[in-house]
């Protein structure tokens, strides 16, 4: 194809029709993954756990909802039978529009399943009219109203037959969009449905009860709506209400008085404002946590750093579980395609067979596993020469070992629990009030060794003793339900303790000991009127002391000890830190900076660094400096950066292409006493000024009025 | 007990009905009959109704036209968003489906006319043609040749037709600038408390005396007279009241003529309506429920604005802490409160002339976004890497509309905003991150503080000060 033309033209270029292979997710995966050969093998594993993520929180997301959406639900069928009831009452206030409020709060990005779930919901047991809109597609009224008209009448077409489809073609030609219109094209909807033929009925539960099915409107983001739109889009709802069963939800990401804020008193009188109030996001991130973190049914773990990282971004940034769950989505992704031994990160069975399989590499990778070498230190001399020279012996080990990880987490997760139900209702939460904050604190290092561990066991030492029954049973209930010979064990354990707690109760206080208890004070009380040596009196007031401390212990007191040190070795044996475990690389993604570079760039972090330091984005030796200087070499636009850095508020332009021209001559090589260093010449003039608009453009100066021949820095602090 | 309305051309019969359902109304009803004339004769080509909302305008108009059937639009200008839809209206209303089809698609004024007269060569009018445009207001904002236009569209398409425009505003709001033909303007009066009480009495329970029925309105508007006159507001409210009303009746412990014990045992119970119901605080159907329920769980059911708490995360409201201080301080200031070395200096060294009335009072002011964020990074306690979603929190802001944006969306260098959260919810918000704004607060400074906090708390500015540590 020539584009050769005596006179100038333009010349169009069709795309040549080369087909192009599209790549499917897999070819993504394996590019650039590291060791290629069971990259298919890890991308299965890695789907599949993805998959089962994804669902469980679906499920999760709607059992968690499922109150709100219970009530919304039973509102809107209230809706539509009262307005067939003829009493006087609901005659003399027809005209109110029903909304309900639903206080979503301030994670907007999660609410989109929700009002997912919430139309799907409708649609299925009350109505099959429901539009949602969304503000940022509604600018106008007009576009409002089109939106609603599309969704309530296109939504039927496609889950109807090809009649309605004729209709919903004349209704577009008509191109008015109107609720008019809409209130027609509902007359004939509803008359046709309660005359046509059954066969052919879309498969709605409701239709036969109510001929009137109630039309839903969703406002899902009702602050960012235009408040005129609104108010008038009201106003216009409220002159049909009489002819169309309306009812609108307002999602409200803030608090419910927005609406009062939106909407003046002539157009909220029109609505009878029911309230909902969601689960709260914290609340959300719990359960999610619970069901998908502190679980040994997930192989795939995060650690500390990891778990910090996601926290802190929901904690701190946006309050979404949804970005919380991309975030576990990518620390999931970025293990499979990194890590080759996460073949291994899978069942049981399926481990067995990968670790079978495992390539002579992989067997290498293995070796090299810290966690491995220092299992193998630990090993006798004949031991460790197997271990690193037959490759079969290796992996029978290994089986062995992933074995234990997989006890351990099995373990693991019970006794957290059971730690967390005694310290979490402790004066001051020495351990954290949620099962995340102690979950990290486990996660990081030996929990006994902390100090607030040691605290927390104190403050458990002195607890009465009905609490300490109700905490030791539901610590009992806990290890119930786990399968593990260990945890059976301790639970049954634990059941003794609590039988002896319950046989202190009817055995009561019938045996009196108190007596001699007595005496025994007493005594050493008499002695003492006989002395007044101040080191004497010190020492008898230490020695009652004592002896008050181990001889008027009750019973309960002994048996509260006993309890409280089962429960102290449970932790010491199961909660130690997964780094302590050999082959724990396998499952834990540690990762922490890559997640952090992912969620929570920095751009400006970024530009400045690439600026200061153009040796780590450009590769080149030549650039690299000692002292955090800018190598004279390095480009323009960096030695101008740091030029500017060395100014005030307002940088004098001349005098910066005076130290720009000196620095580039030194680069040149040209001879310091010469009268050519240091020339500002018209190339060099060219330079700083296409790096001063470079800079300018990437908002660290910008021109100022205040002086001429300067511009002002719009940065501070540097140097 | 008023006299009948009475016009030639008319049926007795049909008037009779109109005098009926327009009670309090006969002034206006008979002035305007006798505006229209006979139904043959040419009346005036506009009239202009105004007065308050629910004072019978609509109302009247609808009756008359529907009783003395009349050809009519009547067309709601809030409806119609464009002017096709508006002729649109018109056209089906006054002459059938076919007339306005043959409107184009993106139809003008004359395109209008046009199709009007064609229409009129087919079907010329017998009786007076009338159009009723509710919220006239909103004409005014429409296209600048409508309103003018509709004033004397009976001279454009020279047909036997009255615009009638009603309004809630005052003609002289309307007056276009260019000028334009003047309408006959006729003004609706409040219902006085007599005529409210005849009007509301007349949907009487079926299933008690109408006398009952009207010693409860009487209750009703002794309460709520001094309120509130809009009719259907106490409509509303006597419908969702009278159940409690009757309720000593059902268990049988008062007659229904002893008015004394119903009105002691209805009256609290109407003033707790005024506090909530009245002002949408509760829903209806909420307030139906709290009937039911017993006098103490009631107490438990929070009204709209009670909600005011809202979960932000931790970064958030330090920036909506930093939006509040940056919009609420004079720029100078900041060096004071932000600075570690600032000196002393007092407020009285900053005050100007001009800020001595409080920037409270005065509301927030525009702040640039580096200035946000200068502040924020002072107030915040620990080093935060300046990452996109510390920016994408600033916009969700605004979205949530606890900030709005000041310059024009296509602004990208230096976006000015405001802060437009009130001093109660970033007292609450810093509480919960231990952060004392009150000191940060130029208002709040130390010279006269004691004395201007307490002279603010009595004048109802702000409810709640967080104590000052230096008192």
């Amino acid at each position: 194809m020539s584009t050769s033309s005596v006179s100038k033209g333009c010349f169009v270029f069709k795309p040549t029709a080369k087909k192009k292979r599209s790549l499917t997710l897999e070819d993504y995966f394996t590019d650039g993954c590291e060791d290629a050969e069971n990259s298919d093998v890890r991308f299965q594993l890695c789907q599949h756990l993805w998959d089962r993520i994804k669902t469980d929180t679906e499920i999760l997301q709607d059992e968690l909802n499922r109150n709100v959406l219970d009530s919304l639900l039973d509102l809107t069928r209230k809706c539509s039978s009262t307005r067939q009831h003829g009493d006087w009452a609901s005659k003399m206030r027809a005209s109110e529009i029903p909304t309900a409020a639903l206080v979503l709060g301030v994670n907007v990005p999660d609410h989109d399943m929700t009002f997912q779930s919430l139309s799907e919901l409708l649609q299925q047991s009350v109505t099959p009219y429901v539009a949602s809109v969304q503000a940022k597609e509604c600018g106008t009224l007009k576009h409002l109203m089109k939106r609603v008209l599309e969704r309530l009448t296109g939504a039927v077409v496609v889950v109807d037959d090809e009649e309605e489809e004729e209709e919903a073609e004349q209704l577009h030609k008509s191109a008015h969009c109107s609720l008019g219109t809409l209130c027609d094209w509902y007359d004939a909807k509803t008359k046709k449905s309660s005359t046509g033929t059954p066969g052919k009925k879309r498969t709605s539960p409701a239709k036969d009860e109510q001929q009137q099915p109630p039309v839903v409107i969703i406002f899902k983001d009702l602050e960012a709506f235009n408040p005129r739109v609104l108010q008038n889009f009201i106003l216009i709802c409220s002159l049909y209400v009489q002819r169309l069963p309306l009812m609108f939800i307002f999602g409200i990401a803030t608090s419910p008085s927005t609406v009062q804020h939106m909407l003046p008193h002539s157009v909220s009188s029109l609505l009878c404002i029911q309230l909902f109030q969601s689960l709260s996001c914290t609340q959300h991130l719990a359960t999610v946590i619970d069901k998908l973190i502190l679980t040994h049914n997930f192989p795939f773990k995060l650690s500390g750093r990891v778990m910090q990282v996601l926290i802190s971004i929901f904690l701190y940034h946006d309050f979404s579980v949804r970005n919380f769950i991309k975030g576990i989505q990518l620390a999931l992704l970025e293990h499979f395609h990194s890590q080759p031994l996460s073949v291994l990160c899978c069942k049981k069975k399926e481990a067995r067979l990968n670790l079978m399989q495992l390539s002579h590499a992989n067997v290498e990778r293995v070796r090299k596993l810290p966690s491995f070498k220092r299992y193998v230190e630990k090993q006798e001399q004949q031991e460790q020469v197997n271990l690193l020279q037959d490759d079969g012996h290796l992996k029978e080990v290994c089986q062995k070992l992933m074995k234990d990880l997989h006890k351990y987490h099995k373990n693991y997760y019970p006794v957290l629990r059971c730690l967390h139900t005694l310290t979490s209702t402790l004066p001051r939460y020495p351990l954290g009030k949620q099962i995340r904050e102690l979950h990290l604190i486990c996660l990081e290092k030996n929990v006994w060794e902390n100090e607030d561990y040691q605290s927390a066991m104190k403050l458990l030492k002195m607890l009465a003793k009905d609490e300490l029954i109700a905490l030791l049973q539901r610590c009992a209930e806990n290890l119930q339900t786990v399968k593990s010979k260990k945890m059976n064990a301790a639970f049954v354990q634990l059941e003794e303790l609590l039988a002896k707690f319950k046989q202190l109760d009817t055995a009561a206080a019938a045996v009196e000991t108190v007596p001699t208890v007595v005496e025994s004070i007493t005594s050493p009380v008499k002695n003492l009127q006989k002395k007044t040596d101040l080191f004497q009196l010190q020492k008898t007031l230490l020695e009652m002391n004592e002896s008050l401390r181990s001889k008027k212990r009750s019973p309960f007191e002994v048996l509260r000890n006993e309890a409280l040190e089962f429960i102290d070795g449970l932790v010491r044996s199961h909660l130690s830190p997964p780094e302590s475990q050999t082959l724990n690389e396998v499952c834990y993604f540690s990762s922490s900076a890559t997640v952090r570079r992912h969620l929570n760039a920095t751009p400006r972090t970024s530009i400045q660094s690439a600026l200061s330091s153009p040796y780590y984005y450009i590769q080149n030796d030549n650039l690299k400096t000692e002292d955090g200087s800018v190598s004279n070499a390095a480009p323009d636009i960096c030695i101008a950066y740091k030029l500017h850095l060395e100014c005030g508020r307002l940088i004098n332009l001349y005098d910066w292409l005076e130290a720009y021209a000196t620095v580039v001559s030194a680069a040149e090589g040209k001879d310091q006493e010469s009268d050519e260093f240091g020339k500002v010449d018209e190339v060099k003039h060219a330079r700083f000024i296409r790096a001063v608009s470079e800079l300018e453009f990437l908002g660290f100066i910008k021109s100022t009025k205040q002086k001429t021949d300067h511009v002002a820095r719009l940065t501070w602090g540097g140097c | 007990m008023t006299s009948v309305l009475q016009h030639p051309g008319y049926d007795e019969e049909k008037l009779r009905r109109v005098t009926e359902q327009t009670p309090c109304r006969e002034a206006q009803t008979g002035l305007l009959l006798s505006l229209m004339g006979q139904p043959q004769q040419y009346s005036y080509p506009s009239i202009f109704v105004y007065g308050h909302r629910a004072s019978g305008k609509s109302h009247v108009m609808q009756v008359l036209l529907k009783e003395l059937e009349l050809p009519h639009a009547t067309i709601s200008c809030v409806e119609c968003v464009s002017n096709a839809l508006l002729f649109e209206k018109m056209l089906l209303s006054l002459f059938g489906c076919e007339a306005a089809s043959l409107l184009p698609r993106t139809p003008s004024l004359s395109d209008f006319v046009r199709v009007y007269r064609h229409q009129c060569v087919d079907s010329p009018a017998t009786q007076t043609r009338y159009i009723v445009m509710e919220k006239a207001e909103l004409l005014r904002d429409a296209d600048v040749n409508l309103l003018p236009a509709l004033l004397r569209l009976q001279e454009l398409v020279d047909d036997n037709l009255t615009v009638i425009l009603l309004s809630e505003i005052t003609w002289d709001k309307f007056r276009p600038n260019t000028g334009c033909y003047e309408p006959l303007v006729l003004h609706f009066p409040d219902y006085s408390k007599g005529d409210l009480q005849q009007i509301l009495s007349r949907d009487s329970h079926p299933s008690y005396s109408a006398d009952f029925y009207s010693s409860y309105i009487n209750i009703l508007l002794g309460v709520f007279y001094s309120v509130c006159r809009d009719l259907r507001e106490l409509h509303h409210l006597a419908a969702l009241n009278f159940s409690k009303f009757c309720e000593p009746l059902a268990e049988g412990k008062v007659k229904e003529s002893d008015t004394h014990k119903l009105w002691r045992n209805i009256e609290p119970h109407l003033k707790k309506a005024m506090q909530t119901v009245y002002l949408r605080e509760v829903s209806s159907l909420q307030w139906e429920q709290m009937q039911q329920m017993e006098e103490k769980e009631a107490g438990a059911l929070k009204g709209l604005s009670a909600h005011t708490h809202v979960e932000l995360p931790y970064y958030s409201k330090f920036l909506l802490i930093a939006a509040y201080l940056a919009s609420y301080n004079p720029a100078r200031t900041d060096k004071r409160f932000f600075l570690k070395h600032h000196g002393k200096i007092k407020k009285t060294n900053f005050l100007k002339k001009n800020e001595k009335t409080s920037n409270h009072l005065l509301g927030p002011k525009p702040f640039p976004l580096d200035r946000l964020l200068a502040v924020f990074y002072s107030v915040v306690d620990s080093r935060v890497a300046p990452s996109a979603s510390i920016f994408s929190q600033i916009s969700s802001l605004v979205t949530l509309q606890l900030l709005t944006q000041v310059s024009h969306d296509d602004q990208l260098d230096a976006p000015k905003y405001k802060c437009a959260v009130s001093l109660d919810f970033i007292s609450a918000i810093s509480r919960t991150v231990n952060f004392d704004i009150v000191k940060y607060l130029y208002d709040f400074l130390d010279p006269d503080t004691a004395a201007s906090q307490e002279e603010w708390v009595n004048r109802g500015y702000v409810s709640r000060v967080r104590d000052h540590p230096s008192r």
